[in-house]
């Protein structure tokens, strides 16, 4: 019940068209949480360290808790939700962090896969060195890591077509 | 039998059993961002709670104006003290038998407290309104260093109990003390020290820090005025004490209570404890009749809903000459801040620190914790380990660091000496525990032969002569650290909290298409119960993993349980699982006999049905008896196939490992680089590798927050420092060492599957591992202890004063 001035914004999520009204001060995580109910991307601290929030907007990986809703007027946005084909089959992100055991309480994954989606565009076959400076802005307290890397490189090798290894451990 | 006919590999591989590495069921929709955890959930007319706290670490209170707050549009309520004690909340009991206050009563006693909640229509219009919150304080002197505290001339904390010389672990010497605990043999230690060949002490400072889970502490609580009952949706470790808690504070009978713990992300001990909040929102939502919902920032979740550690400890070891340690002598003076809100046993104040001697024979030992109260947040959780685990391990795997220098051993070699032995077992210890099961030598062996330990002290040898003559500035440290951790609480003979005797259950219903339900009185947070437990289950019975849900956390349908925490999920509750199987296994055993017309003897089990001894084209599977179970039981018993088990443990499990990690330490800068990082970890029977080492590479990367940055600390004025993700040591992927990671199975002789937990075993000796390496490295130039967390700086002054930068 706010006394701000509301303004509309209009974007994209998940290649669905969105327009709603605002306080100019909400962020791009409240709008993406609360307006659109897509409760995929979490908030796990205040001071953009953590990427629980984080989401793909124009083909790039913001944090959507740094953002105001607003500022993402006329955008395309991905979340989580937007990842698996519209038939249900599973994104290879989405199957190699299942495969590999790369994620326990699933509070960082959605942050995760999405950082990690950018990544491979940018870099379709990285080495071991380049993903972990790669998801650097996403914190983890479950896994340590390694079976990220791990999920990540799965992805990766299935994306490029090659065979893929079979599990953890 | 055609060829279509499953082969008994294929029938054991479809069930998914005990020993595979099934991918988790959790995964599915954790991966499509369809996780619910409590901020997801939302209500028709929702309410936000947000807390006015305190900027002071010591004030009185004089007055509170929430007139301008309450007058913005959109706030609909601030509560303070005076509401509260309306209702008799303004204060709360803690599970360490304190009282806390739930908001400000009169002063407020460390920064960040709680001293009024304000309820408005939007999560915005809170954060605005706390703003317009006056608070009038005056300041009174902090209390910060707890070995000021039983000072003459100390400040009075706790104006409530200051008279009371009784606490609720026996008798306070000062009005900040809150108790001594004492176990052991005093006199017969004092004897072994007066005797001893060779006598270290050192006193060990395991800092104050903080769980932190990716999800901070959150509630929404909704009561139904008409119906006069509440649901709680909460990032709950143990819903049913909450229900419990909610019950004896509320007056509401605990069946109106419907507590729920959705999914949770993360909890590490966080997740135990009632917090203000929790309270806060219950209240709200009963004053306003509307759903009110809590979710505390990073910040408060640092600063004030709990933290760990915090003890310091004075060790001292005794010792022939040629090092057979002959006792041991520990005083602990434990900082529990404003309020003793511990998460223990509630007859455990110190927890289960009395497993201090670890691993070893030690034949008399004596400790003492003396607790008090300082200006700073409360808590004293069990962060990934068992109550107090990781400090008692912490303290004997640097003591024996300290005595093989001062003997001139190799430290691998002390503690090989004076390992309890493989035909000691079960093994009663000095301090009053009786081990369950361990091969200590061999798991130890099998760590250094994987590293290659000779070559590697060979190597250090080498380098440290090449730093002598000035050719590297680098130090290479080795650290090894043996563990053995208690878990599994526990026992209803000695475990309780608030009364309540530490068993826990699982209900199993099998439906008579063959399919399952498992409901159990633990609540994951991440460790993949749902995939776990199924597989215990459908080792038991026959049942595929696929076809059995477990569900957790709802405590209107789950059986009575204690919850998950101090790794007690399979220690406890899988034995539940377990016994629950068996129940039902003997009963569908009676109907296979009624169906296949033989006696009950002449059945055996094989993967998923009953076979007749000698015929085992005569069998029924589980799938067939689970039919006739319901629809045509034998004459005279009763249909359905579930049963439910209540599972109080003999004794507390005893996981054990043995680390070893090779660090290169730059002097210049204070870096310490992680070359290589091996754990070998024996939890026991291993129900799923994959998820055992996803929980190893977990635990071991917080041990390494923990030793090497993460902490929790106070200026002079009672400030918290540090309590953002500006300064709070988490490791990225970057920082985060590669894990090694090995095994050895030692079951527990008196678990039924023989498992022993395994999630917190990484962090109890993960963090003695790293702070070993660092220590070992300046060892050879005279330093004893170095304290954690060894982050550069203090590194680097480690080496000032050893006049490494001359």
């Amino acid at each position: 019940m706010s006394t701000i001035e509301q303004v509309p914004v209009t974007v994209t999520v998940n290649g669905k068209k969105y327009q709603r009204f605002v306080d100019p001060r909400m962020l791009l995580i409240h709008f993406i949480r609360e307006e659109l109910n897509l409760t995929g991307a979490h908030i796990g601290c205040d001071t953009s360290h953590c990427g629980a929030c984080t989401v793909e907007m124009n083909g790039m990986s913001v944090k959507s808790c740094t953002m105001f809703a607003v500022q993402a007027d006329g955008a395309s946005i991905t979340t989580i939700e937007g990842m698996a084909a519209p038939d249900g089959t599973l994104h290879a992100l989405q199957e190699g962090f299942r495969m590999m055991h790369g994620l326990q309480c699933g509070y960082c994954t959605p942050g995760m896969i999405m950082r990690a989606h950018v990544l491979l565009k940018e870099n379709p076959d990285p080495t071991e060195e380049e993903i972990r400076s790669g998801i650097a802005g996403n914190l983890c307290r479950c896994t340590g890591y390694q079976n990220i890397v791990k999920a990540i490189q799965y992805a990766a090798a299935k994306l490029n077509g090659r065979t893929v290894q079979e599990a953890a451990e | 039998m055609n060829d279509m006919t499953p082969t008994r590999e294929q029938r054991e591989a479809q069930l998914q059993g005990m020993g595979c590495k099934r991918k988790r069921v959790e995964d599915i929709r954790f991966t499509q961002g369809k996780g619910n955890y409590v901020d997801d959930i939302k209500l028709p007319g929702m309410l936000y709670g947000d807390f006015v706290r305190s900027s002071h670490a010591h004030a009185r209170i004089k007055g509170i104006d929430a007139s301008k707050a309450l007058a913005l549009p959109g706030v609909i309520a601030v509560l303070t003290a005076e509401e509260l004690k309306g209702l008799n909340l303004a204060w709360m009991p803690t599970l360490a038998g304190d009282m806390q206050m739930v908001l400000a009563d009169g002063k407020v006693l460390f920064q960040n407290q709680e001293v009024a909640f304000v309820v408005a229509e939007d999560r915005y219009t809170a954060a605005d309104a706390i703003e317009l919150v006056e608070v009038e304080y005056e300041e009174l002197p902090v209390l910060v260093d707890p070995w000021k505290a039983m000072a003459p001339d100390a400040p009075v904390l706790r104006e409530d109990i200051k008279d009371k010389t009784e606490g609720a672990h026996g008798r306070r010497e000062h009005y900040n003390h809150i108790f001594k605990w004492q176990v052991g043999d005093r006199p017969g230690t004092d004897e072994a020290f007066a005797r001893a060949d060779v006598t270290i002490k050192e006193t060990f400072y395991y800092h104050r820090t903080h769980p932190c889970p990716l999800e901070t502490c959150a509630a929404l609580a909704s009561f139904d005025k008409v119906k006069g009952e509440l649901t709680l949706w909460g990032t709950f470790q143990a819903p049913h004490v909450v229900r419990t808690v909610a019950s004896l504070l509320s007056k509401i009978p605990e069946s109106k209570i419907h507590v729920i713990a959705p999914d949770i992300g993360g909890g590490f001990g966080n997740k135990v404890g009632v917090y203000p909040g929790y309270v806060c929102a219950i209240v709200a939502s009963i004053v306003t009749g509307r759903p009110v919902k809590w979710v505390e920032d990073r910040m408060e979740n640092l600063s004030t809903t709990s933290f760990a550690r915090d003890y310091h400890m004075t060790t001292e070891l005794a010792a022939t000459k040629d090092g057979r340690i002959t006792a041991m002598r520990v005083h602990v003076l434990a900082d529990h801040g404003a309020f003793d809100a511990c998460a223990d046993p509630s007859k455990w104040p110190a927890g289960f620190m009395n497993i201090c001697t670890g691993s070893y024979d030690i034949p008399v030992a004596h400790l003492t914790v003396d607790g008090v109260y300082t200006n700073k947040a409360p808590g004293g959780v069990a962060y990934r380990c068992s109550f107090r685990v990781t400090e008692a391990v912490y303290a004997i795997e640097r003591a024996i660091e300290v005595l093989a220098q001062k003997l001139g051993m190799d430290s691998v070699d002390l503690r090989m000496k004076n390992f309890i032995r493989r035909e000691q077992f079960p093994y009663q210890s000095a301090l009053g525990w009786e081990y369950d099961s361990g091969d200590y030598y061999m798991a130890m062996q099998k760590a250094l032969d994987a590293v290659g330990y000779k070559e590697l002290r060979a190597e250090q040898a080498r380098k440290r002569e090449a730093f002598k003559r000035g050719e590297t500035r680098e130090l290479m440290g080795i650290g090894v650290s043996f563990f053995t951790e208690i878990v599994g609480a526990g026992p209803s003979k000695n475990c309780d909290i608030l009364g309540v005797a530490m068993f826990d259950s699982c209900e199993i219903r099998v439906h008579p298409t063959g399919s399952a339900i498992a409901r159990m009185g633990t609540k994951t947070q991440g460790q993949g119960h749902e995939t776990t437990y199924a597989q215990i289950i459908a080792t038991e019975i026959g049942i595929p993993a696929d076809d059995i849900m477990v569900e957790e956390g709802n405590t209107d349908t789950a059986p009575y349980g204690l919850g998950t925490y101090g790794s007690r999920s399979t220690p406890v509750a899988g034995a539940a699982i377990a016994m629950a199987a068996r129940k039902i296994k003997a009963k569908a055993q009676m109907i296979a006999a009624y169906l296949l017309e033989v006696h009950e003897d002449d059945l055996e089990w094989d993967v998923d049905r009953f076979q007749v001894k000698g015929l085992p084209e005569k069998f029924k599977t589980m799938k067939d008896i689970a039919w006739v179970a319901y629809n045509a039981p034998p004459p005279g018993m009763e249909p359905g196939l579930e049963a439910v088990s209540y599972y109080d443990p003999p004794n507390m499990t005893y996981p054990f490992g043995a680390y070893i990690c090779v660090m290169d330490i730059d002097v210049d800068t204070g870096v310490a680089k992680t070359r290589r990082f091996y754990a070998l970890d024996d939890c026991g029977t291993r129900i799923n590798p994959m998820i055992i080492e996803g929980q190893v590479h977990g635990g071991l990367t917080e041990a390494f927050a923990v030793a090497m940055g993460q902490e929790i600390d106070y200026d002079e004025a009672g400030n918290v420092k540090g309590a953002s993700f500006m300064d709070f040591f988490l490791p990225t992927a970057v920082e985060t060492p590669y894990w090694e990671t090995d095994y050895t199975v030692t079951p527990s002789p008196h678990h039924p599957i023989g498992a022993k937990g395994v999630g917190e075993s990484p962090h109890v000796g993960g963090v003695p591992c790293f702070s070993n390496a660092v220590n070992d490295a300046f060892a050879f130039l005279g330093s004893t202890h170095i304290q954690m967390p060894h982050d550069p700086w203090r590194i680097w002054k480690a080496a000032e004063r050893l006049g490494l930068h001359q």
